[in-house]
């Protein structure tokens, strides 16, 4: 990792850090070809927050599996497109240099707190662990900073938490700990996969501030992955809106909330409960359901549950367009801003 | 911890008391007896029959027996065989060695190459070797023991020459490590082709399980090589059943060990109880039977203190 990579730079400005072109996943499942995620592009400056949502099976973990290159075989031949990270195109790398790679410049947070840690190792090691790896440090060395790690993530007692075994910690003091696993060697980028939706409401704030916190701190590009508009809405600097496997609105967090564009995320905005709108009736939900793999139609995917649909949607799927400063929306159709 | 180790042997005492129950019961169920032998004997007279069966007791009822037996046994004292009068626990200790020889060089055998062979499967899953292993396992659980123990003296002792058919050492060489290795090679191989093919079957499951753990997709993350991620992440998750799994296995170990020891000869415990069920000793196969409660008891208790010391989560009460 460069030095520069580690100053915090003014969020959002200069050259991408991480570069997403036409990031693809085409599953065969015969007779059809599931397009998990159909062609992606973004882009993720230093000290930048981009926030990802969209629903269960919309092809956001995919596409955080697939920028970490940890997609399991069979499925780790089948990505498509670019990931370019400061110069290199991770989709080209071998494993023993992405490995390399893995924990030192480019992290990941997982969503589940109490399965994706070892079980049997102390919290203190498996924060260690890539210290040890990547920079080399002595065990001892290691040992030092994980404490001082924990201590960053806000965990009371670091001294006697990294002796300890995960199953004594709780759902929120373990993503924390999960957290200075990640950015334990101070990594350019990190990807957190719904890191709160597994936890208490009380909890999802306090981690969502941490990221913030240590994002100010060491400078590194997060990209948040989440289907809780909510938690973008407290954390992201931009906002990409996924739909079946495509992303459909891209804008800064405040333009995105103010004057959506596209349908569907006027749906997904208006589906929000809010405390001022009670006790209004019913919450406003979006009919129909994402389409299966097999019956994805050739226009636009969201057509037949869409208000706004016209004769052209059915041709072709709608090419993301520029419609406002850095306000991206793909549709025939557009709402007005 | 001591007092789980007590708390355990403490609950092992009427399992080994239902044990030898069972044995004693079975034992005097069997038709004849350890003086069957005389009967055929024209230089025996009915009435030395009978004096001999006061003097060891053999007139009187089965439970006065049982508790007699019982008893000295609890004091450590476990009575005389039949035919020499030697102390059954000494001609026990003298087969020991043989017996843990052979044991310890098959368990140690199968459980190198049953756990490389069921890492390598599960690693490389559904490919050549791992069918090819697969399909082995099957093909040496399918048959007994005893006909691999016969093929491979037809083949290595027989027909090719390479290696003796039985015994522990060639006459005159007693107490040549060289002679002793020869011999330990044929038993060795037969005892642990069944206990590879179950280790190779358990291990690959329990590091398939494991691999699919999220953990091991967070030390993926982490940077962690996958030798790395094998050695140290997956080994020690995947260890915790298969330590169960070794003290399990202990009788079924004991069981081959009878077979293997018959068809080579091999002067260990095993053929001692052969030996014994077919001259009736009942004093030395209660013996046996008793040692091997014990063993197979001591061996599960070490088994969980092994995975307590493993795993953090599981506690000792």
């Amino acid at each position: 990792m460069s030095a520069a990579a580690r100053v915090p730079d003014e969020a959002g400005t200069g050259a991408p850090l991480l570069s997403v072109r036409d990031l693809a996943l085409h599953i065969p499942v015969p007779p059809h070809v599931l397009r998990a995620v159909d062609g992606i592009s973004f882009d993720l400056r230093r000290g930048e927050t981009l926030g990802l949502v969209g629903e269960s099976g919309s092809g956001k973990t995919l596409t955080a599996l697939m920028l970490m290159r940890l997609l399991e075989p069979p499925l780790d031949a089948l990505p498509r497109g670019q990931v370019v990270l400061d110069g290199i195109d991770l989709m080209t790398l071998d494993e023993a240099r992405m490995s390399a790679l893995r924990g030192r410049t480019v992290s990941m947070v997982f969503q589940e707190p109490m399965t994706s840690l070892n079980p049997i190792m102390t919290v203190g090691r498996q924060i260690a662990e890539p210290l040890v790896r990547h920079l080399g440090l002595s065990p001892r060395q290691a040992a030092a900073r994980a404490e001082a790690m924990l201590r960053l993530v806000h965990i009371p007692d670091p001294q006697r938490v990294a002796g300890a075994y995960p199953h004594l910690l709780s759902g929120g003091m373990r993503q924390r700990a999960m957290i200075a696993i990640a950015l334990a060697c101070r990594p350019a980028v990190l990807v957190a996969d719904e890191p709160t939706t597994a936890l208490d409401v009380t909890v999802q704030a306090q981690i969502l501030e941490l990221l913030g916190e240590l994002q100010r701190e060491m400078g590194s590009a997060i990209l948040l992955i989440t289907h809780d508009l909510a938690v973008i809405a407290e954390t992201a600097h931009r906002v990409a809106v996924m739909y079946a496997g495509r992303i459909v609105e891209e804008a800064p967090v405040a333009s995105l909330f103010a004057a959506p564009r596209h349908p569907y995320t006027r749906g997904l905005l208006a589906s929000i409960p809010r405390i001022e709108r009670v006790p209004a009736a019913t919450l406003p939900e979006i009919p129909g359901m994402v389409p299966g793999p097999g019956d994805r139609p050739a226009g636009c995917a969201f057509m037949a549950r869409c208000m706004r649909a016209i004769s052209g949607c059915a041709a072709e799927a709608p090419p993301l367009a520029e419609l406002g400063p850095g306000h991206r929306v793909a549709c025939w159709n557009p709402a007005d801003g | 911890m001591i007092g789980f180790v007590g708390w355990r042997l403490l609950q092992a005492v009427p399992l080994l008391i239902g044990v030898s129950l069972i044995g004693f019961g079975l034992m005097h169920l069997a038709p004849g007896g350890p003086l069957a032998v005389y009967t055929l004997n024209p230089t025996i007279q009915v009435q030395d029959i009978e004096r001999i069966k006061v003097i060891f007791g053999l007139d009187q009822p089965i439970h006065v027996q049982y508790v007699k037996w019982a008893t000295g046994m609890v004091s450590g004292h476990w009575g005389y065989t039949f035919f020499g009068g030697r102390p059954v626990l000494e001609v026990i200790l003298e087969r020991l060695p043989a017996t843990l020889l052979l044991m310890g060089s098959a368990l140690s055998v199968a459980i190198i190459l049953g756990l490389s062979i069921g890492v390598l499967g599960a690693v490389k899953r559904y490919s050549v070797f791992d069918v090819l292993a697969t399909t082995g396992a099957l093909f040496a659980l399918s048959f007994p023991t005893f006909w691999f123990g016969l093929m491979a003296i037809f083949v290595f002792a027989i027909e090719l020459r390479w290696l003796p058919s039985g015994g522990m050492w060639e006459l005159g060489e007693e107490g040549s490590i060289l002679s002793l290795i020869r011999h330990l090679v044929l038993p060795t191989m037969v005892l642990a082709l069944v206990i590879t093919a179950t280790w190779s079957r358990y291990s690959r499951s329990a590091f398939l399980e494991v691999m699919q753990q999220d953990f091991m997709r967070t030390a993926r993350a982490k940077g962690e090589p996958p030798a790395a991620r094998l050695l140290r992440h997956a080994l020690p998750n995947a260890a915790k059943p298969l330590i169960a799994l070794l003290g399990v296995e202990l009788p079924f170990l004991f069981s081959g060990a009878l077979v293997t020891e018959t068809i080579f000869g091999w002067p260990g415990m095993g053929r001692l109880f052969v030996d014994a069920l077919n001259m009736k000793e009942y004093p030395v196969l209660m013996g046996l039977m008793m040692f091997t409660g014990i063993f197979v008891v001591v061996g599960n208790l070490l088994a969980d203190i092994a995975i307590a010391a493993i795993d953090p989560r599981v506690r000792l009460r």
